[in-house]
Formats: C-alpha cells, structure tokens, sequence
C-alpha cells in the first residue's frame, strides 16, 4: 500500500464513519421522538406504561389514549416522514436541484387534489382515495415531464412548470374545500398543508407497505442514484442504463409520496428540506436516502410536538414545516439568482 | 498491458431525432492505438464517438466488439471494457476529487460489497498518473479548469477500461494543459496499451499525438490511416474548406499545417525562407 491509497482510505473511512454516526445520531433521535409522541398528550404516560401498553398490556385509560389516539398519529408520523424524506431525496439528487422536489413542483399538490376530490366529490372509500392519491401523483409528474419537454430538456423549466402546476391544483383544491362547505377549517388544513390528526390504524396499510417494499428497491438503486448525479453520458459510460433506473425510482418515490400524502396532507416542505439537511449533517458520498428520510421522520415528529404542546392553540403539523421551510426556500431561490442558474 | 480487441462499427447511420448526422460509416479501430476523429463542426465526429461509446443507438448498422453487438451486451459488462470521458460531465455538489473517480470504479462493483484493495489501488493509481493526489480532499469547484479535467480523466482511468473515449478532452484549456493532457493520455496508451479513441479540434496536435486518423466530412468518412499518410492541403481543402500549406512539424515530424488567409498568402516567399533555412 503506498502513500496516496493509505491517505484515499483513511480519509474514505473517515467520511464513512461519520455517515455511520451521523444515521445512527439521527435513528435515536427518531425513536426518542417516537416514545415522546406516546408519551405526550392531554395526560402524561411514563415509560413504563408506553412499554406496557405497546406489550399488549391493558393499563386503565393509557390503553385508549395510546393505543387509539398516540399510536396511529406516530405511525403516520413515522411512515409519512419517511416517504417525504427519501423521495424528496431522490427527486433532488435525480433532478440535480434541491428545488426539484414533490414539495415545490406539485406532486404532493397533486395526490391532495386527487384525494380531496374523492372525499369531498365522489364520497369514495379510504380504498378509492389511496388509489386516487397515487393515479393523482404520478399523473401529476408526467404531465410535469410532458410539458418540460418541448425541443430541448430543461431542469429549470420543468421547476417553472412544476411551481405553475402546483398554484393551479392548490386552487382546485380550495375550490373544493368551498364547495365541500361542510369540512371544517382543521380538515381543509390536513389538505393544503398536511395535519396527523384523526389518523386511524386501518387507513394507514397502504402507506405502511408501499415504504416496507419501496425503501429496498430504492436501496439497491441508491449506487446508480450517485452515478446518474454525473449526468446521463457519464451514467451510461459507467454501465447504469439512465432511463430504467430514472424510471424504477420515479415510481418508487411518487408511489411513497402520494400514499403518505393521503394518509396525512402534503406535510409542507418535509420532501424539501430533508435532503439538503441531511447533505448538511451526514456528508456527501455515501448514498444520502436513508439519512433524509429519519430528517423527514424528525422533522415531523419534532413539528408535531410544537404544534401541538409549544402554543396555546393546537396548530397542525404541516403549519410548523412550513414556516421552517419558507424562509429555506427564499435562501435557496436568493442563492440561485445570484449563481444565474435555475 | 490490455488485450486486443476487435472493435468495428459497421455501416452505421445515426443521428438525433430525426436529422441524420451520420451515413453509412464503417471504421474498424485499431486496438491497443490512439486514434483521432477529425472534421469541421458539425461533420458527425461527436456523433460517431457517441454511436461507438453506445451512447447513441444507431438508426442502421451496429457497433461490434470482438464480434459481438454492444447494444446487446449487459451495460455494466461492457463498462468495464469501455470508457468514455464525455464533453461537459456535471459536478454533483460537495463531492471531493478521490469521490469522484472513485466512482469510475462503479462497474467493478457489485451490490453490497463495499470497496476493495483493488478499488484503492485503482483509484490511487489514476491520481498518481493524472498528478492530482494532492487535491484528493477538497471540493472540485476550486480547482481550475485543466485541474478539473484531470479529474474527470482519472474517473475515466480508474474504470480501467482497455478502451477509452474522449470527446474534445483539451477544449477551453489552455494550450500548455492541451500539451499535458495529450502527453499524459500517450503515456496511458504506451504504459497500459490502453486503446483512445478521441475527437479533437486541432489538427496538428491531432497529427503529433494520433497513431492513426479517421477524418469526417458531412456525416461520411472521408480518409483515414496515420497522420503522416493522410494528411495533406487536398484533405484539409476537402473537409475545411481551408486553403493551407503541410510542412514537416520540426519537434515532432508529424505533419502540420498552416492556413493560408486572404490577408496572408505570400506562399512563394514561405517555401523559399522553408528552403533556404
């Protein structure tokens, strides 16, 4: 081993020990996150009771308040943030732009439309929604990709496009909400920003499986994911076929999105913010989706807990996101004009 | 040093949507060589890189390596025999030079196995011969333009394929790192018999470095053989359009060629001055 391998390796595995610690850093502060979700509410469980409860034990009025009530909302919580994180993650690092996210062009905004039009027009069942949900997303992104296309491909027209895309939905989407009349002002939230609450066990599976069976597939694709970043040419040099690949993960992520955007609203700014953080803590050049994702499960955990314990009115979580997420987004579009490059 | 391979396209036509760039072309590579695809802007030699790299499916014809069609082989396969340095690669952001050609390696690789011995060695290797080892920690938007084609150089080099393509790999650099970047890719080819196969603009560097010249005129092959054969005022007339005088290179023998402009025609006063010099 000569000089320059020893100081290839040493400095690779110090970068992989921090990406090592760096996720083992976020997983804890996850689960930490999670057993606050139980524990907090109108009354306090210790531990022990959280444990007993989970264990299947009956403890006088945890039981309920657990088990019905805190359960499922860290549930959606959990699989929610997830999903936005690591597709957002994946939108950005395919799309090269952190701008290129569901958030900004209008994917989520899609599956809220699809789904706000089931439940409020067509009175359909959790089923139909789900499925409406994901037929909304994808449709969503392809006529993103669509209309980008025209004579020559560009990432910045396909955010223009995207950013168009998604004022015209949440218009439908309000549009609805009027007509809807009945739904009141904390359910039309759930659709425009994303809210935990009323989430129930049995409406969540759909959302529960897609990340069980999509997060591997993404993960056996994440080494092609950092060899697609280098641009289509040098992919294909390298033995990735960039059409395939690009294709297996675009599904993959709307897939996730769109069912974690039925379970619990376009959470605002989660698939946004995830990656660039996790870029910020972990390092680059180790693949960055499983990072991203615990940073959407923290995100909104974390932004749950505010809205609900932090002020004297309950404020749902997609509220908290997005105003830590605007400001984000105003740097970003600030830095952008400067560099002259969308 | 590298085997020996039979690389032929054959009877090729490409182009991009529905422009035909490139007719009936066959040129069979000479293995174990540098060769250079020279020709006017616009004439098809990109397109024909592109075609042999498989980067562009042909509309008819095929590309063959030791017989076999490329189209056909599975891509990760074929990315460990061929290598391409493409014309403006994109830099992910925040990645440091040995992470990046380090991921010239992403063919050797199979899923799960983290990197070996050999991945070390093969990255360290292309560094070392590229000079960029002290760089190897820091991000690539500070270094310069002909750092940066090191760079890209030594991804392409840590692939350690025995064929390598390079589309216009000396553009927007100046012409001391034209010189580096052509000598340090002659030295690949004698050290390794690495085979390159690259498009470049000037012709005489094309005509000092090449073993061997394919030239292009509007998407059809033209000539081709070594530069000392094929070069010559009727070619360059025919593909540039350009009136010039060949002389003998003094540094390199090879043959060089100086443009006659309508400002700058004393031709008769050149060959005597040639002659009594």
């Amino acid at each position: 081993m000569n000089e320059t391998m020893m100081s290839i390796y040493n400095s690779r595995m110090k970068r992989k020990r921090r990406f090592l610690l760096m996720t083992c850093l976020l997983a804890v502060i996850s689960i930490v996150l999670m057993g606050l979700m139980l524990m907090l509410g109108n009354t306090f469980y210790p531990v022990k009771d959280v444990v007993s409860v989970l264990l299947g034990e009956d403890v006088k009025g945890a039981s309920f308040a657990i088990g019905t009530i805190r359960l499922p909302r860290m549930i959606v919580g959990l699989f929610a943030g997830f999903a936005f994180g690591a597709g957002g993650y994946i939108f950005q690092t395919m799309l090269r732009n952190p701008l290129a996210n569901p958030n900004v062009i209008g994917i989520t905004a899609g599956s809220s439309a699809a789904a706000v039009f089931c439940i409020i027009v067509l009175h359909a069942s959790n089923a139909l929604v789900s499925i409406a949900s994901v037929v909304g997303g994808l449709l969503t992104a392809i006529v993103i990709f669509i209309l980008s296309k025209g004579s020559s491909f560009s990432i910045g027209r396909l955010i223009l496009i995207g950013i168009g895309i998604q004022a015209m939905l949440n218009a439908f989407i309000s549009y609805l909400m009027v007509i809807g009349n009945t739904h009141d002002l904390p359910s039309a939230m759930r659709w425009l920003s994303g809210s935990l609450n009323g989430a129930k066990m049995e409406n969540l599976y759909p959302l529960i499986i897609a990340v069980l069976i999509c997060t591997p597939i993404v993960l056996f694709l994440a080494s092609r994911l950092e060899i697609l970043e280098l641009g289509e040419l040098a992919a294909t040099s390298l033995g990735v076929a960039p059409n395939k690949t690009r294709l297996v993960l675009l599904l993959s992520s709307v897939l996730m999105i769109a069912l974690a955007t039925a379970a619990a609203g376009p959470i605002a700014f989660v698939a946004f913010l995830a990656g660039p953080i996790a870029k910020k803590i972990v390092g680059v050049g180790f693949s960055n989706i499983v990072p991203a994702g615990l940073i959407g499960v923290i995100l909104v955990l974390a932004a749950d807990l505010i809205g609900q314990f932090a002020f004297d009115t309950r404020y749902p979580v997609g509220v908290i996101t997005g105003i830590i997420g605007a400001p984000y987004l105003i740097y970003l579009l600030i830095r952008i004009n400067r560099k002259g490059d969308l | 040093m590298k085997p020996t391979h039979t690389f032929r396209a054959e009877q090729i036509t490409a182009g991009y949507d529905n422009k035909t760039i490139l007719q009936d072309v066959s040129v069979t590579i000479p293995s174990n060589k540098m060769s250079i695809i020279i020709g006017a802007n616009g004439c098809g030699k990109s397109t024909l890189l592109k075609t042999m790299a498989r980067l562009i499916t042909p509309t008819s014809g095929q590309v063959t390596l030791d017989g076999q069609a490329i189209q056909k082989m599975p891509p990760k396969q074929l990315a460990k025999i061929l290598g391409l340095l493409p014309q403006s690669p994109i830099v992910p952001e925040g990645i440091t030079v040995a992470d990046l050609v380090g991921r010239g390696r992403f063919p050797h690789h199979s899923f799960l196995k983290g990197w070996s011995k050999k991945d070390y060695e093969a990255v360290a290797e292309a560094m070392e011969m590229m000079n960029i080892t002290e760089f190897a920690d820091c991000h690539i938007d500070e270094l310069s333009g002909g750092q940066r084609q090191r760079v890209w150089i030594a991804m392409a080099l840590a692939q350690q394929t025995d064929i390598l393509f390079l589309d216009e790999p000396t553009t927007y650099l100046d012409i001391t790192y034209q010189v580096e970047i052509l000598d340090l890719l002659t030295d690949l080819n004698r050290k390794y018999g690495t085979t390159i196969i690259m498009v470049l603009h000037d012709i005489n560097l094309s005509a000092r470095y090449a073993d061997y010249i394919f030239a292009l005129h509007e998407g059809k092959l033209v000539a081709e053989g070594p530069p000392s054969d094929i070069i010559t005022n009727s070619l360059i007339k025919d593909i540039f359009a350009l009136n010039c005088m060949v002389i003998e290179d003094p540094v390199s023998n090879s043959p060089s060629i100086v443009p006659i402009g309508r400002h700058h025609n004393q031709i008769d006063n050149i060959a005597v001055k040639t002659k009594s010099s």
